[in-house]
């Protein structure tokens, strides 16, 4: 008897245990990381994007539809090439929508913001976003402002 | 260094005990023989076998032809006294239950304790404890057991349980036996052989009767138990008198 | 000031070397515990047996700090953020903090002060009765019938311990945060769902794993190669204590540092 209780009490804790895990791993984050594949992939190249991460929101009209998939160089253009991974149930976006790398707040982590152009055709899987604005970099815009550069 | 030069055979079949002071290192030399220490120096052979070379493997298959049975009997606090007896046949064994239980049941029934069998260890007395452990070291049936100052802390009763039974098993099962122990007495009652070591090697062997009419003062003074004599009754110190009167 | 005794760096290189001679020796201990691993593990009793002693016997205390750290970290970020005017962040600040951080270190520290102390008065006791020595005479090697089991248990259990951990801290905080200071249900939860990502609770994984294996590894370490006295055994249970905190801080500042 004695020995089934401690039987029944090591099932419980193991069981306590993963359910724990799988609580975390599913209730404390966001859910759609868990369905990032199904969903189509657009490219799109910017000239500055310092402080974006993988990860990142993809967002249009402030609702997050997607997230930041990769980031690399490309070595012989010598830009970014971002590559975002939006949700499939959003298949309406025009094609000449415009793609901003935009700062939650003043200081806060960057974003993608997608401002939706008038096109008939959407973007699909592979496409490209051709309109896209840089990354604001702070020290740039405050010794432009403080020396006065070029304009 | 405790040892230096000692050279001592162990006959078979027979009970050979080694006496000696306290902090001679008798115990030492037990743990050379299972060959969980290994002299810096020197061999330690045991049924043929070289024991400190041996890898861990043949250490560990010599191992099962012995049995050794500690100071305070050293069984496993979380078994009872069945399982303890059990366990080494559970670990080298693939017994079937029956067997093993039939087994254990005989061990214990020697020893006298098949009563006990369900007890704790933390519920036996010390005389009680060491029989269990008698029992355990010899459940694989050993050729060689090892005593390690088997009658250490016992009342006489227990005493003479542990004596007459390690006579009894040596005699019966035709076993080899080595003693550790400076209980004179004791010794002379059931030693076929001694060993007295002092000072790391071996100062005096012979038979019981030998070594109590021997008259080397060492042994003379080991074996009567004098308080003064080879082994000085002082710790080594500055004259008395000078460091009384000294102050300090 | 008294000046420092001349033989001052020459003791502080001693212990150094101490020090490290000892971090070899349990590196050593713990490759002895690896190859014996086999032995426990086809004996899944003896597992069952040591997860239940380091991990069942550890969860009422690993629940009542949990709740309680979790209603700490309610209070406290709420008031932080309430100054900020983001209270709504409550979820996403008291989650990241349990599950990057506070949930894996304070397991291990409970861990180190409930079943690690057990571990190593055990194993230290069998060591002063002579157990060791006479399974080692009995053929059975002790590193793979005493060592290894509780060493396994112990990596089982505290990952786990620390998910059990988290999560009652989660639901301490909401506790505080909702249900007694106001702060919206769903804002709550899906703020948090909005900051936390499953590489936070990878990290917290990682680091509980890691902090497993040190805990349980300076435990049996301690336990097994104590002196075999009563003043051993019980030196050996405060070190355990103190080694394991001291190596859990060391070592979550070292995996923040590599994941981040």
């Amino acid at each position: 008897m004695q020995v089934q209780a401690r039987e029944i009490g090591t099932g419980l804790f193991v069981f306590l245990g993963f359910a724990a895990l799988l609580f975390l791993a599913t209730q404390t984050t966001g859910l759609d990381e868990f369905f990032e594949d199904s969903g189509y992939s657009v490219t799109a190249r910017f000239t500055e994007v310092a402080g974006l991460r993988p990860r990142a929101p993809v967002t249009m009209a402030g609702v997050t539809i997607g997230r930041v998939e990769s980031i690399r160089f490309d070595r012989y253009r010598l830009d970014a090439v971002v590559t975002l991974r939006i949700r499939s149930e959003y298949d309406t976006i025009p094609e000449d929508s415009t793609a901003s790398i935009l700062t939650a707040g003043l200081l806060g982590s960057k974003y993608i913001g997608l401002t939706p152009g008038g096109a008939d055709e959407s973007l699909e899987e592979g496409s490209e976003i051709f309109l896209t604005q840089s990354a604001v970099v702070l020290e740039q815009l405050v010794s432009r402002f403080l020396f006065g550069g070029g304009e | 260094m405790i040892f230096s030069g000692l050279d001592l055979t162990i006959p078979q079949g027979r009970i050979t005990a080694i006496m000696g002071p306290s902090g001679t290192g008798k115990t030492t030399l037990l743990r050379m023989i299972t060959g969980q220490l290994a002299p810096a120096s020197g061999d330690v052979r045991v049924a043929g076998q070289s024991v400190p070379g041996l890898p861990r493997e043949q250490l560990y298959q010599l191992r099962r032809r012995m049995g050794m049975l500690f100071q305070n009997g050293a069984l496993l606090t979380d078994l009872d006294v069945f399982e303890n007896i059990a366990f080494p046949l559970r670990e080298h064994t693939r017994l079937p239950e029956r067997l093993v239980r039939h087994v254990v049941l005989t061990k214990l029934q020697m020893v006298g304790l098949r009563g006990a069998a369900r007890l704790m260890p933390a519920e036996l007395s010390g005389g009680m404890a060491r029989r269990v452990a008698m029992a355990r070291a010899m459940v694989l049936d050993p050729e060689l057991l090892l005593y390690d100052e088997p009658f250490s802390g016992l009342d006489p009763i227990s005493l003479g349980v542990i004596l007459r039974l390690i006579r009894r098993n040596n005699d019966t099962l035709g076993l080899t036996s080595v003693v550790v122990s400076h209980d004179v007495e004791e010794i002379a009652q059931i030693a076929d052989f001694c060993y007295l070591i002092s000072g790391g090697r071996v100062v005096a062997a012979g038979t019981p009767a030998e070594l109590g009419s021997s008259d080397d003062p060492l042994v003379a003074q080991f074996m009567s138990g004098a308080a003064d004599g080879p082994v000085p009754f002082h710790y080594p110190a500055e004259d008395y008198r000078k460091e009384l009167l000294g102050g300090g | 000031m008294v000046a420092e005794p001349p033989g001052f760096f020459a003791g502080l290189f001693r212990s150094l070397v101490r020090g490290i001679a000892k971090l070899g020796a349990a590196v050593l201990f713990l490759g002895d515990i690896l190859r014996s691993s086999p032995y426990a593990l086809r004996r899944p009793r003896l597992l069952a047996e040591q997860v239940h002693n380091t991990g069942v016997l550890s969860l009422v205390i690993i629940m009542t700090s949990a709740f309680f750290v979790g209603m700490v970290l309610g209070l406290q970020g709420f008031d932080a953020l309430a100054r900020l005017r983001q209270e709504d962040l409550l979820g996403a600040v008291v989650a990241l903090t349990l599950l990057k951080e506070l949930g894996p270190v304070v397991t291990a520290l409970l861990f180190a002060g409930r079943a690690g102390t057990a571990i190593a008065s055990e194993i230290g006791l069998m060591r002063a009765t002579d157990q060791l020595s006479a399974m080692e005479v009995m053929a059975v090697n002790p590193v793979g019938r005493i060592v290894a089991p509780r060493f396994i248990g112990g990596v089982i259990a505290l990952p786990l311990l620390a998910a059990i951990f988290s999560c009652i801290g989660i639901f301490g905080a909401w506790f505080i945060g909702v249900a007694v200071l106001g702060v919206d249900n769903g804002a709550f939860w899906t703020q948090m769902q909005e900051f936390v990502s499953t590489e936070d609770v990878r990290e917290g994984v990682v680091k509980s794993i890691v902090f497993g294996i040190a805990a349980s590894l300076i435990a049996t370490f301690e336990g097994y190669n104590c002196p075999p006295t009563a003043e051993g055994v019980g030196m050996a249970t405060t070190r355990t204590v103190v080694t394991t905190a001291i190596v859990v801080l060391i070592l979550t500042y070292i995996i923040t540092a590599l994941l981040l």
